[in-house]
């Protein structure tokens, strides 16, 4: 089947976030779709499955206009999707799971189970998705839950389906056993839109590439091309991938976590005999995929979660047991990994965010009152100097791009002296102008004898930051290296593989107990 | 949601002690969403528009006169339209009259706009905190005993006497609120369901009192406490008290506490995400126990409006149905205080209209009842408001809203 766009723009109000669009999907390809986050590939998708209405443009399957009402009728066309977060009933097994929304039944309304069994079986078979149709979702991992997700696809009789990101959530393995899947669909006659903002994975997989920028296909491009082809067309101008930065001049330790251990509200160990060393003026890069126990690792630096087990010190002091509160104000700079989730507050204006943690301090309060002067000027200060994109400093941070989100809890949390920069995923989200500007301000804060702690599922951010890179993974820290080290290795390591001596990384293996000293810087 | 037929996995066995208290109470799985009833100024004002127009419908159809004209309608069509446009004009007219026309129809709207206000600021209050506060009613029975029972006991000079009075009833008040938000903070139990539930125990706590001799009105079998001593009742230019003073003033104190204190910045970040706020190092369980607190401060106020202002004796109908009228009026006024202070007026004005609608045009007093429920109904259905008016929803839910009410 192929599929066309002609013209397709879609508005929101005065935000045009698709702009005549023209695509052709031919049978059987991988078309990859190239964008920076906020480029419009999220709109142009839900358009096409459905979900939103186009304002102008049509969109063809064999040359015959379509319009689409819903999923439904997306579905009942031929077109199938891969939804970032995944759409499937944990408690649910792999067939129910395939079965749901179309259940076949043997009559008075009894469940034909087998049926469903049957053709998760004969799918998997077909294209070699390895999968047991019986298996809990909740007990499979996150690559096979992708799986799942693509049987159900292809049991809707799919010809073309799109993947969302598809590789966000994987090991470089998972992504690579992925992108063997995508090929053997890809030989049976399935064409595939592959949304991506990754350069490596379009370059490894990809039949044709389209690249979009602010909602215009600005132009198409081969496999073949070099990634810095590709990225000057998504970004719009040459991007320097790596960030200029000095020699660290590495000084005492500042704060350092000894065995810390953390179990999660449902009893799962999730960070499991933790020890490192944050020195001031050195930046500590933490890798690993995504749900190996980072996110909680950072929370119980800050205290937003209390280790069931060792001690973290700062400066001398144990504060294993103090709250968010006491740590802010003991000067844990802290950028959370998901900003809408616990960065920033968006109903609250961009002037309100900016004090979000510091409005107790006597420069935005007097008493029980509010300085409203105060918290003003520094809005105006922090929106000039981090050149925050906003109409006025009262609008809701909701409101605006996810890069300048960004900006705004960054700016929040370099605004006041610290002896420890906490931030994860400092970049996600964040367009390529804004992600040099946020790197060199981490850099900036290294060099002013920060202890800087990254945590990125991100390699790239991980090596161009890191003077030191520690690698999580199932909760442990596995190894410890420089950014000199092959990425293959931190990718083995991420992926699980414990033989962390090559290349010469000193960091303990395994649990770590005496990983204290653990970097080879 | 613990799943017994996995089997031989072990039970996530969680030791008490290290559950943290905060993590308790600030993660719920799905967090019930309070803002997310909050409708938009122009849902409000259609809301009540909407309202009036079905009242309209509804005078229409229950007039005598205009049901007459129907079985003629096709001759004299006329006739119909006159004497139900006549209904309809005398009708509202009516409530306008009995609600704003001439001193005493002002006092009255007044008087009962008062506990309004106060009850829905403390509904108001709670909102912005992320608590759906159900409780106003509890808070205020338990108030209006305690602040009765020292207005017809106690033996203290005028003015002094009502100040005291009124002091206890905000004490009790803010004890029975303060609770819920404990509970909430300490064990994460959900604001709703205590609420309701101590709604109820309040009214069983105030029976039993009023059974007790020191609460039994003499040579009465009824539960009813005796009047309240005269040195006790807030001072009144004719018929209208103090009550209405306080609301505003009330209301001067909720905003300033929102909107220019650290209290009401970290209440508001609370109530808006409550894990960034924690993040941000506030105290999110500290928060909901003030707010709750705070919330039921105000209700206690709005029941001395009754025990100490109008009625002067405790009942277990002391608070009416304003606890419930004051979830409405917060809603209808957007949980601002500015917009409480209009939707309390408002159905203040509707209270003291109903009567008179009666008495004028003739019209059942309940359908001043009926429009509070329909405002009620339409605040509560903004996307049902949203389709008739063809107005787009917000943001990117739009389409799915104009495809669903076809707009």
């Amino acid at each position: 089947m192929e599929l066309e766009i002609r013209g397709l723009t879609r508005r929101f109000g005065s935000f045009t976030a698709n702009d005549g669009i023209d695509l052709t999907i031919r049978p059987g390809e991988i078309h990859c779709l190239l964008g920076e986050n906020g480029a419009g590939k999220s709109t142009l998708m839900n358009m096409l499955y459905g979900l939103l209405d186009p304002s102008e443009g049509e969109i063809l399957v064999d040359g015959e206009p379509v319009a689409f009402a819903s999923p439904a009728d997306a579905i009942a066309a031929g077109i199938g999707m891969v939804h970032q977060h995944f759409m499937l009933v944990p408690p649910f097994t792999v067939a129910e799971n395939v079965m749901l929304g179309r259940e076949r039944t043997r009559g008075l309304g009894v469940l034909d189970r087998k049926a469903a069994s049957r053709l998760v079986r004969e799918l998997s078979e077909r294209y070699r998705l390895a999968v047991d149709p019986e298996a809990l979702v909740e007990d499979l991992p996150v690559g096979v839950q992708q799986r799942v997700e693509i049987i159900k696809a292809l049991a809707n009789e799919a010809k073309v389906l799109i993947l969302d990101e598809p590789t966000a959530v994987l090991t470089p393995q998972e992504i690579d056993e992925l992108m063997g899947i995508m090929r053997e669909l890809r030989a049976q006659g399935t064409s595939i839109i592959f949304i991506t903002h990754k350069l490596r994975e379009v370059r490894a997989v990809g039949d044709r590439i389209s690249v979009i920028r602010r909602g215009k296909v600005v132009g198409t491009a081969e496999p073949t091309a070099s990634e810095a082809e590709l990225a000057e067309m998504m970004v719009g101008r040459s991007v320097q991938l790596v960030v200029d930065k000095a020699a660290a001049a590495v000084g005492e330790p500042v704060l350092e976590a000894r065995n810390v251990t953390v179990i999660d509200p449902r009893g799962h160990q999730v960070v499991k005999d933790v020890s490192f060393v944050a020195r001031a003026g050195e930046v500590l890069g933490i890798a690993g995929v995504q749900g190996n126990g980072q996110t909680e690792l950072i929370k119980s630096l800050l205290g937003l979660v209390r280790p069931d087990a060792g001690e973290i010190w700062l400066d001398g002091r144990d504060i294993s047991r103090h709250g968010p509160r006491q740590s802010l104000e003991d000067g844990i700079g802290y950028v959370p990994e998901d900003r809408s989730h616990d960065g920033y507050v968006g109903s609250f204006s961009v002037r309100e965010n900016l004090v979000l943690d510091l409005f107790r301090s006597e420069r935005f309060a007097s008493g029980p009152a509010l300085r409203l002067g105060a918290i003003e000027a520094n809005a105006r200060q922090r929106i000039e100097e981090f050149d925050i994109r906003t109409e006025t400093m009262e609008t809701p941070v909701s409101a605006l791009s996810g890069g300048n989100q960004q900006k705004v809890v960054v700016a929040r949390e370099f605004s006041r002296p610290l002896k420890v920069l906490i931030a994860s995923q400092p970049t996600r989200g964040v367009d390529v102008g804004s992600i040099e500007f946020i790197h060199k301000r981490i850099v900036e804060e290294r060099d002013k004898g920060t202890a800087v702690i990254i945590v990125s599922t991100e390699l790239d951010e991980v090596f161009a930051l890191s003077d030191r890179i520690a690698v999580m993974y199932d909760g442990r820290i596995v190894g410890t290296a420089t950014p000199d080290i092959p990425r293959e290795e931190i990718g083995l390591m991420m992926a699980g593989a414990t033989d962390t001596d090559q290349a010469g990384a000193t960091g303990a293996t395994g649990a770590g107990t005496h990983g204290t000293g653990g970097g080879a810087a | 949601m613990s799943d017994p037929q996995k089997g031989p996995a072990a039970p996530p066995v969680v030791d008490p002690e290290r559950v943290d208290p905060h993590e308790a109470a600030a993660a719920p799985r799905r967090r019930f969403d309070a803002s997310a009833f909050v409708p938009t100024v122009v849902d409000s004002v259609l809301a009540v528009v909407l309202a009036l127009v079905v009242g309209a419908v509804l005078i229409v159809f229950s007039t005598e006169r205009v049901l007459g004209s129907l079985p003629y309608f096709f001759s004299y069509p006329w006739d119909f339209f006159r004497f139900a446009g006549e209904a309809v004009g005398d009708g509202y007219a009516a409530l306008v009259n009995g609600s704003l026309g001439g001193a005493d129809a002002l006092t009255r709207t007044l008087n009962r706009a008062a506990p309004l206000i106060c009850a829905g600021l403390g509904v108001s209050l709670a909102f912005r905190a992320g608590l759906f506060n159900i409780g106003a009613q509890g808070q205020m029975l338990v108030a209006g005993l305690a602040a009765g029972y020292v207005g017809f006991t106690w033996d203290l000079p005028t003015g002094l006497h009502a100040l005291v009075a009124l002091l206890a009833a905000l004490v009790a008040g803010a004890l029975w609120g303060g609770v819920i938000g404990l509970l909430k903070a300490r064990t994460g139990a959900h604001e709703v369901i205590t609420t309701i539930m101590l709604n109820n125990v309040a009214r069983f706590v105030v029976l039993y009192f009023l059974g007790l001799e020191a609460f039994q009105r003499p040579n009465s079998d009824n539960k009813l406490s005796p009047p309240v001593d005269d040195s006790a009742t807030f001072p009144a230019i004719g018929n209208l008290h103090l009550g209405i003073v306080l609301a505003v003033l009330a209301a001067l104190v909720v905003w300033w506490l929102l909107e220019r204190s650290t209290l009401g910045f970290e209440m508001r970040a609370v109530g808006a995400n409550p894990d960034a706020a924690r993040t941000a190092g506030m105290s999110v369980p500290r928060v909901y126990v003030t707010a709750m607190t705070l919330a039921g401060v105000l209700a206690g106020l709005a029941v001395t409006m009754t025990v100490l202002g109008q009625q002067n004796s405790v009942t277990d109908q002391v608070a009416g149905t304003v606890g419930f009228d004051a979830i409405t009026v917060a809603l209808l006024g957007r949980a601002t205080p500015v917009g409480t202070v209009l939707a309390g007026l408002l159905f203040g004005a509707l209270s003291a209209g109903g009567l008179s609608m009666q008495g004028a045009a003739g019209i059942a007093p309940e359908l001043s009842q009926v429009l509070q429920a329909l405002i009620v109904l339409f605040v509560a259905a903004p996307a049902l408001v949203r389709g008739i008016f063809r107005i787009k929803g917000r943001g990117q839910g739009s389409s799915v809203e104009a495809k669903g009410w076809g707009g």
